[in-house]
């Protein structure tokens, strides 16, 4: 059992010897780092590491969702919650998950770790200059973004979390939403063995969002690689990908940067920061802005350019999460918040545009042989 | 889309205008006594050729219609065997000329011609370049044996040498025999235009579609850059204008180039400065042949070129050496448009999956970059150099026509056709001969201001962009390329057409030419003539570019025109400069009026007018 410095403080080579960490910065993880802190997190820590800008943070590991779950004694409980439980019993499937959720939830953390991550939140705000810094709190599983297993977006995140009681509330809610009906259903489907579960909770700098949003670089509708496509609409991203509101449009050059289409929508809702009770909530756009473009020129090249450049670190095309923050000046004020490889049109084997590669010639005929429909 | 009869259109005959139908070749008409006829022309597509013709057809000038309505249609279906395209169809309405591909509709047939044009067409491609070297020598042949072309006055007494010579013809026959030489080699040289330019587009154009398929939303003007930077003879004229601004510099003698406007005065100038006179040499030298460049497209007997309106190429020498003192490069940036070039081409083909797509990618651009030189030089040979060469040619023998009172201006001699012509030389030789009066003093210039007045009622009619019935698919090179025609195109333009008061428009579409975005003033320029008036960093606004436009684009921030294409002079030429051009929007010179503020956006296409 290590003591908060230690496991704040130690190397890469100590780490090794003494077991996996607790408790670990995004920036020590990287691409291989899946089954200690989860998709979302280790992608996060490659970001960073390719130089992105990511906003900090840190994650809980898998170990320590093992040590908190092993300490909480709720194996019995567990066991006998499951036991027998019908897939397609909604009902029952609902009773099962609130009676684990809340027994999850009611389990307080082993002291040290409970230090743990109050210590990382502190220096995560001491960081950031910002007092009781706002947090979001996701889940990062270790199953999710897999090929066949994705169940991306079945667990919670919250947004806008200040405090270190907050904090430790909402990673243990992280925790449970392991077990929502949809998740239990789905693993008794597909036979997965709840010793083997396990899922990291990540605790990152909450961008203060002015405008946020999705971006693939790759066209989704026609697999065109040579675009990058930009949704985006006021506050937080969670409107986009949600799909509450139809958001304003960009298709970027890849190659130039050029902006080659453009739609502006009319946006009637956003999240953003309650200033009274200091919580994300939706809140209607006020009508002169509902058709103003969401994020300006500028921007949206520099957002495309970091799209490139996080295409290029890849090597595949991406789906990215983004904000540009406003309380910071321009130039460094947009941040990645996830990125994972596109799967749609990934997937797909691109259908050859021709036949076997042949001369110049033997294009030129058969396009002539099949013309060109005027529509 | 249904688009109106060409037979209704046509019987609202314009009042005034009866009879126009004589001003033009009789195989141009729509008909309705020929019911066999009637019915081909009622169930085809045919489009305005706004592109080439901005405006009604001068009866002369339709002598370049009919060459290309022959040399084009030939070499499609005669020569190269197209498999499933004859030729290109024409008509006229109103002055206004229609065109239509023609397809090859049995499925056999066009079977039985993919063998041939494979052969045919394979042996230009793969002996391009040899070829190509042959055609500048053809063609610079033709433009010497039209220079040579005399076109003689005729005398009271015949010389003497004509007896001493035992020449045995007079100057009537020779008056005769040389304007038909003069015709001839101008048909000639159309044939010569079309003998690559077809294999050319559809080398271009296959390329653009195959991309296309890869990249869905690649902009035309991406592709085109992949092929762009590489050396043509459409640049030199403007190159001929630096040189000169920097040799004017170098002499000292800048200040007598720019005191005056007037090319005549800054001639006298330069003529009592020994410094002068050498830096007219170096002019005189330019002028062969690089100042045989039109001030418009040249297909109109009213583009002179800049031998013919020194003062156009004066202006263009003024902003240079404007530039040159203040230190601001007037260097193409040759290498930088390479380097970019260079990093685009690799960073799609980069983008390709497919092994076997990357090896057509590179098949494609090859035989893209290999046909692009022409397709672009032949305009200076054709349009520009011979035909300016051949304009005033043809006022030679109206100058004779008109010493024998056939018609009464040098410039009336475009309202006749040019079989037209003929007969009144006929007329004119044999009176001569003879002793009498032509027959044509009296009916011909009565006829010349009844057409005058005719083709103003043409100019102000507002022809409709297509007409008859439209196909499914088109399979013509050139009308894909040079044209757009896609249902998209033409129902943007019928959109204009359709607004009843143009001052109300406020957005405007055409095709995206050269990425960026820009807001300024609007200049609009008719003619190349206005280019003085453009002040530093406003947008230009034209009918169309062309190469004696060069200097324009050195004050401009951007450009918009009516006709053309993303290959057009105006988006090429902005592509090198790095300047948004908006091209082919129909009727941009109509719809903005100069002063305006404007939005330009390169690379959507869209122009905002702010009202």
């Amino acid at each position: 059992m290590g003591s908060v410095s230690e496991a704040i403080g130690r190397t890469a080579a100590e780490r090794a010897n003494a077991g996996p960490p607790l408790v670990c910065w995004f920036e020590d993880c990287g691409r291989e780092s899946v089954p200690l802190v989860g998709g979302k997190c280790s992608s996060l820590g490659e970001l960073i590491n390719a130089g992105v800008r990511v906003p900090p943070g840190f994650a809980l590991t898998t170990e320590g969702y093992r040590r908190f779950m092993a300490k909480a004694g709720l194996e019995g409980e567990l066991r006998s919650a499951l036991a027998g439980l019908d897939a397609h019993d909604h009902g029952a499937l609902e009773k099962a998950s609130a009676r684990i959720r809340s027994a999850i939830e009611a389990q307080p953390f082993p002291l040290e770790m409970e230090d743990l991550i109050a210590e990382c939140y502190r220096r995560l705000a001491v960081r950031c200059c910002v007092p009781a810094l706002p947090v979001a709190v996701r889940s990062s599983a270790t199953a999710e973004d897999l090929a066949g297993a994705s169940f991306a977006g079945q667990q919670d995140t919250f947004l806008w979390i200040r405090g270190v009681d907050d904090v430790l509330s909402h990673v243990r809610r992280c925790i449970s939403s392991l077990y929502t009906g949809r998740a239990i259903a789905y693993r008794i489907d597909r036979g997965f063995a709840e010793a083997s579960l396990a899922m990291s909770v990540g605790v990152q700098k909450m961008a203060n969002s002015f405008t946020a949003g999705v971006m693939f670089t790759i066209h989704p509708a026609n697999g065109d690689r040579s675009v990058i496509v930009i949704d985006s609409n006021f506050g937080f991203g969670e409107s986009v990908v949600s799909g509450e509101v139809t958001p304003d449009h960009f298709v970027v050059n890849k190659i130039t940067l050029d902006i080659i289409d453009r739609t502006i929508s009319q946006k009637q809702v956003c999240y953003t920061v309650d200033p009274v009770t200091q919580t994300s909530r939706a809140m209607e756009v006020p009508f002169e802005r509902q058709r103003v473009q969401s994020l300006i020129d500028d921007e949206i090249t520099e957002l495309a350019w970091m799209g490139k450049q996080i295409e290029k670190h890849y090597g595949c095309p991406m789906d990215i999460e983004w904000a540009v923050d406003k309380d910071l000046p321009a130039g460094g004020n947009i941040f990645i918040l996830q990125a994972r490889p596109e799967t749609v049109w990934s997937a797909k084997s691109q259908s050859a545009t021709s036949g076997p590669g042949g001369s110049a010639m033997d294009y030129i005929v058969s396009g002539m042989l099949a013309g060109k429909k005027v529509n | 889309m249904k688009f109106p009869v060409p037979h209704d259109i046509k019987a609202k005959t314009i009042p005034g205008t009866e009879g126009w139908e004589r001003m033009y070749p009789y195989q141009y008409q729509f008909v309705s006594d020929d019911p066999v006829r009637n019915q081909y022309e009622k169930d085809t597509f045919w489009f305005y050729d706004g592109l080439h013709y901005p405006e009604p057809l001068y009866p002369f000038d339709t002598i370049w219609d009919e060459a290309w309505y022959l040399a084009l249609s030939q070499f499609n279906n005669r020569i190269f065997m197209v498999p499933p395209v004859r030729g290109v169809d024409h008509r006229i309405i109103n002055g206004y000329v229609y065109i239509s591909p023609v397809p090859v509709k049995d499925p056999e047939e066009i079977g039985r011609r993919v063998p041939n044009f494979m052969e045919r067409a394979g042996y230009y491609y793969k002996n391009w370049d040899a070829l190509e070297a042959k055609w500048k020598v053809k063609m610079e042949a033709t433009i010497r044996e039209l220079e040579a072309v005399k076109i003689p006055r005729l005398q009271d007494m015949e010389d003497m040498s004509v007896v001493t010579d035992a020449m045995g013809e007079s100057h009537g026959y020779h008056l005769l025999k040389n304007y038909d030489d003069l015709i001839n080699l101008g048909i000639k040289c159309w044939q010569y235009h079309f003998e690559f330019l077809n294999l050319g587009y559809a080398a271009y154009v296959f390329f653009l579609d195959f991309v296309q398929k890869l990249f869905p939303s690649i902009p035309a003007q991406r592709v085109t850059q992949m092929i762009s930077g590489i050396d043509v003879i459409m640049y030199q004229p403007d190159e001929e204008l630096k040189k000169l601004a920097r040799k004017a510099v170098e002499l000292g003698v800048d200040q007598a180039v720019t005191f005056s406007r007037e090319w005549s005065e800054v001639e006298v100038a330069l003529k009592k400065l020994p410094a002068g006179v050498e830096w007219l040499k170096s002019l005189d030298l330019a002028r062969e042949p690089w100042f045989n460049i039109s001030c418009g497209t040249g297909w109109f007997h009213h583009d002179r070129s800049w031998n013919d309106q020194m003062n156009v190429p004066l202006s263009g020498i003024a902003t240079y050496i404007g530039k040159i003192k203040q230190g601001v490069s007037i260097e193409r940036p040759t290498a930088k448009v390479i380097a970019e070039r260079d990093r685009i081409t690799a960073e799609y083909r980069g983008l390709i999956e497919k092994e076997e797509d990357r090896k057509q990618f590179d098949e494609l651009l090859g035989c893209a970059k290999t046909v692009f030189p022409y397709v672009e030089n032949h305009l200076f040979y054709v349009e520009h150099w011979f035909h300016s060469v051949f304009w005033n040619k043809m006022r030679e023998v109206a100058a004779v026509m008109k010493e024998h009172g056939v018609i009464e201006e040098i410039e009336d001699v475009w309202l006749l056709r040019r079989d037209e012509i003929k007969s009144a030389l006929w007329d004119i030789v044999t009176a001569w001969a003879t002793g009498v009066t032509p027959r044509g003093t009296q009916t011909w210039p009565k006829e010349i201001v009844w057409r005058k007045g005719v083709m103003q009622k043409f100019k102000e009619w507002s022809a409709p962009p297509a007409i008859g019935t439209a196909p499914e698919v088109i399979q013509e090179p050139f009308t894909i390329v040079l044209w757009g025609v896609t249902n998209k195109s033409l129902a943007d333009w019928a959109a204009v057409q359709e607004v009843k008061d143009p001052d109300t428009i406020t957005e405007l579409k055409g095709f995206a030419g050269s990425p960026g975005i820009m807001e300024g003033k609007a200049r609009v320029c008719r003619t190349v003539g206005e280019v003085g008036d453009l002040k530093q960093g406003e947008i230009l606004v034209a009918p169309t570019t062309s190469p004696s436009w060069a200097p324009a684009f050195a004050k401009i921030g951007a450009c918009i025109t009516d006709v053309g294409g993303v290959m057009s002079h105006a988006a090429i030429v902005c592509r090198e400069y790095g300047m948004p051009a908006v091209v082919g929007t129909g009727h941009a010179t109509k719809i903005i009026k100069t002063g305006m503020m404007i939005r330009v956006d390169g690379s959507t296409g869209a122009i905002t007018i702010t009202r």
